[in-house]
């Protein structure tokens, strides 16, 4: 795909919302169009947090795996969804297990090349920053409201 | 003195015809009105009954059915306590008493000509199953319409034959998440139903929004929806307190100056935005 | 109840009264009045003058109730007792219907009828909490039956305040101390000059028939000017005010007031306010059985929203704190009534404040807290 229509597609993302010029093209530079399949790992638990992705297409379950239960889904992102930010905080390493539950397309940007250019351009980092702490929000709240359990009942809750 | 027939203190007798269970502590009973009511039972969606289990006692429960279908009344009841448990465990053919129907309704009138988003959490969908089957019936009056379900794991979904069915109309969105999966089955979404909000797809500036579930709940996704621009004079949610009478007398539903059985159970949020914001009220 | 204005007001000695409690009687109705029982002056059947509290006032204050022997014989020299016409129009145990389940539902009966009730000595603030409780019970979408049956029938025979009670506040409220309507007849009662006699105000058509069977005279203006004379005095005796000028929204705005943390620390949640507040209606609905689950009965019982039980729902109360069940009491009183009926819930008659164990003040609590605003 040409870099306008990249360009385009990230302006019109709600993460990079008011972005100034030069620093959006510098994420139409680290960024490119991945594919994944029904199955596919995107990332592991463990291995170095490099690259994070917009979700533009398709449905990505973040698991863990638990002695017993095999792999557990905590969560699943969609389309629109941000995947990852441990790119962005040491000790840059997934927490997490990403797969692809059916066809994902989504951009990828190279979150190493932007954790470098933030070193060296803070103002660059702070927006990045400030983004990530948005996306970090939105999931902690939704963690909190997960914990609460509100519906009660089910077999394994207690009455 | 005898009971007049219009005193909203006496049930009057509905034979259960079926039980069907939906999850392991819920189930929804169908009802046949008595032979004197020959038009069946006709309610607004969003309304309750209170339903008595004779020799046991009364709760309010919402109205489940469809609307445009009042020969039978149906209530989907959680087991919890002790009426409900002896209501889903006593099984056909037992007479309950029912008083009804009370309270305010969704606004599926008002909503013409609008998107319509549903968010429910729980056993809040029962409530709005019947303004979701009204707004199918008169399909075309209406833009977008989106259903947002969450329970806490598919075991505890409600209406689990009917939601494939729903889902597989083209002209209807359905989300539905889990809080959690207990086994590898489940292929659909995890987490928190207010993540269904963001992408869902209808137009902030003209979508009447219907809400029900915990509080909790509620209180969470009226922030993702007011994110997303929707105005408070067009969100609606359904409100519960303890109820006794349902009729305005007992004084026990009250919700600031509102009696939720009369005044509610389903309110305009902007109406009660202060009062749904004070702790204990 | 029209006012009827052609007849005059009558005058009635001491001892005629009594013929006017004869007219009730023969008339068929079961004449409630205040009687001196258990050291305070209580509600309940009068057949002869000399059921009444004949020579005796009340001291009132917060916490404080004492009846106390008067150097004359008035009928009617106390305040207030701890009950008032609501103890029977809006009685505490109710059988709603009884019914026979088993195979089916069969409505048996309806709730127990009552004889008609004339209730003698009603003060103006209590007038004014039967208008209360009508609003309550009639004005709705539904009507209470069992209200409605025994208001529709009662006959009221008011009384004006010869002197203030320790703890009432009716001219604040806009509630007394004179009877201005809401009676069949009211009476004002003048000892003065070595005389003891009624001043009798007709209130309605029913009202001029029943004093139409007690020999009477008309009043003459030195008997009426001796009525208004002690009623305005009862005005001016006030001990307490409550200024209600935007207290709706006075208390809508201060619900996170921390006044309300330091009533908590005061307030025990007995719920004697709930109980002897004439405008008070919460009840709670009960189903019982007998042993053989065939026969079925709803009752009725009066409740108060102090209790932890009044606002639970799913394993847990939405008031659990002493603070938001005072709070709700409060504010419902001085402000969402007024939402809800048009009208105060309170009318001034200092019950509350007398008989709360630990004095607390309603008109002091909501004085606190339009000075919080001003400081």
């Amino acid at each position: 795909m040409a870099a306008e229509s990249l360009e385009r597609i990230l302006g019109e993302h709600p993460f990079f919302g008011g972005m100034e010029e030069p620093y959006l093209q510098l994420f139409v530079d680290c960024a490119s169009n991945v594919r994944f399949n029904a199955g596919d790992m995107i990332f592991r638990e463990g291995e170095e947090a490099n690259t994070f992705y917009l979700i533009r297409h398709g449905k990505v379950a973040l698991e863990t795996s638990a002695p017993e239960r095999g792999s557990v889904v905590i969560g699943t992102l969609s389309e629109g969804d941000v995947l990852g930010w441990s790119w962005l905080v040491a000790p840059y390493k997934w927490r997490f297990d990403a797969r692809a539950m059916d066809a994902v397309r989504a951009i990828a940007l190279d979150g190493r090349c932007l954790r470098g250019r933030s070193e060296e351009d803070h103002d660059l980092g702070y927006e990045l920053m400030k983004r990530c702490a948005q996306v970090m929000e939105r999931r902690l709240q939704a963690a909190r409201l997960q914990l609460l359990d509100v519906y009660g009942g089910g077999v394994s809750s207690k009455r | 003195m005898m009971v007049s027939l219009s005193d909203p203190m006496a049930p009057r007798p509905f034979r259960v015809q079926g039980v069907r269970k939906e999850t392991y502590d819920t189930f929804t009973l169908e009802l046949d009105p008595p032979h004197s009511a020959a038009d069946g039972f006709s309610f607004a969606p969003g309304q309750f009954n209170m339903v008595y289990v004779p020799g046991v006692g009364e709760v309010p429960i919402s109205i489940s059915g469809d609307p445009g279908k009042p020969q039978t009344l149906i209530h989907t009841v959680r087991s919890v306590g002790t009426a409900t448990q002896k209501m889903c465990a006593r099984g056909s053919g037992v007479v309950l008493g029912i008083r009804g129907p009370f309270g305010s309704s969704w606004p599926v009138e008002e909503a013409v000509g609008n998107d319509v988003v549903i968010v429910c959490g729980g056993i809040g969908l029962a409530p709005l199953r019947p303004a979701l089957y009204y707004i199918m019936a008169h399909r075309e009056k209406y833009g977008r319409v989106v259903l947002l379900y969450g329970a806490r794991t598919p075991e505890d979904l409600l209406y689990k034959l009917e939601l494939p069915k729903w889902r597989g109309q083209f002209d209807l969105q359905v989300e539905v998440t889990v809080d959690s999966v207990t086994n590898g089955s489940w292929r659909g979404n995890v987490g928190v139903v207010t993540t269904l909000i963001p992408p869902a797809r209808f137009d902030a500036d003209s979508t009447v929004a219907m809400v029900c579930g915990p509080e909790v709940m509620m209180r969470f996704t009226l922030l993702e929806l007011e994110r997303r621009g929707v105005p408070a004079e067009n969100i609606f949610i359904s409100m519960e307190r303890n109820m006794k009478c349902a009729v305005g007398f007992c004084g026990h539903c009250q919700f600031g100056p509102t009696f939720i059985c009369k005044d509610g159970p389903v309110f305009r949020y902007d109406q009660i935005q202060p009062i749904f914001a004070t702790r204990e009220i | 109840m029209r006012k009827s204005s052609q007849t005059e007001p009558a005058v009635l000695e001491r001892d005629q009264l009594q013929w006017l409690l004869q007219a009730l009687i023969n008339k068929g109705y079961r004449v409630l009045g205040p009687t001196v029982r258990d050291r305070a002056v209580v509600y309940d059947d009068v057949t002869s003058l000399s059921d009444l509290p004949v020579g005796w006032t009340d001291e009132q204050d917060g916490g404080t109730y004492r009846l106390k022997k008067r150097a004359d014989g008035a009928l009617f020299g106390y305040a207030s007792g701890p009950t008032a016409a609501k103890k029977f129009l809006h009685p505490s145990d109710v059988r709603l219907w009884r019914a026979k389940a088993g195979n089916g539902f069969q409505m048996e009966e309806g709730p127990e009828g009552s004889p008609k009730l004339a209730f003698i000595g009603v003060r103006s603030c209590d007038l004014h909490a039967i208008a209360v409780q009508d609003k309550v019970f009639l004005d709705g979408k539904y009507g209470d039956p069992i209200y409605k049956a025994r208001r529709e029938d009662a006959f009221i025979v008011a009384v004006n305040c010869g002197q203030a009670g320790g703890t009432c506040f009716c001219v604040s409220m806009n509630t007394g101390p004179k009877a201005t309507s809401g009676f069949d007849l009211a009476l004002t009662e003048v000892l003065e000059d070595e005389r003891h006699y009624f001043v009798v105000e007709v209130g309605t058509r029913l009202g001029a028939k029943v004093l139409d069977q007690v020999p009477h005279k008309a009043a003459s203006a030195k008997e009426k000017a001796a009525a208004e004379r002690i009623v305005a005095k009862t005005a001016g005796q006030m001990g307490r005010t409550m200024d209600t000028k935007g207290i709706k929204e006075l208390l809508y705005r201060n619900y996170e007031n921390s006044r309300w943390e330091d009533v908590a620390k005061r307030c025990l949640t007995c719920g004697n306010c709930t109980l002897v507040c004439p405008t008070c209606f919460c009840t709670t609905v009960e189903d019982v059985t007998d042993l053989t689950g065939e026969h079925v009965e709803r009752w009725r019982k009066l409740d108060s929203c102090f209790t932890m039980d009044f606002s639970y729902i799913h394993g847990g109360s939405v008031r659990s704190s002493t603070r938001a069940r005072y709070r709700q009491w409060m504010t419902h009183k001085l402000a969402t009534w007024l939402d809800q009926f048009g009208t105060s819930g309170c009318v001034g008659c200092g019950r509350c404040i007398t008989w709360c164990p630990v004095a607390i003040d309603i008109t002091e609590e909501a004085g606190a807290i339009r000075q919080s605003e001003k400081s």
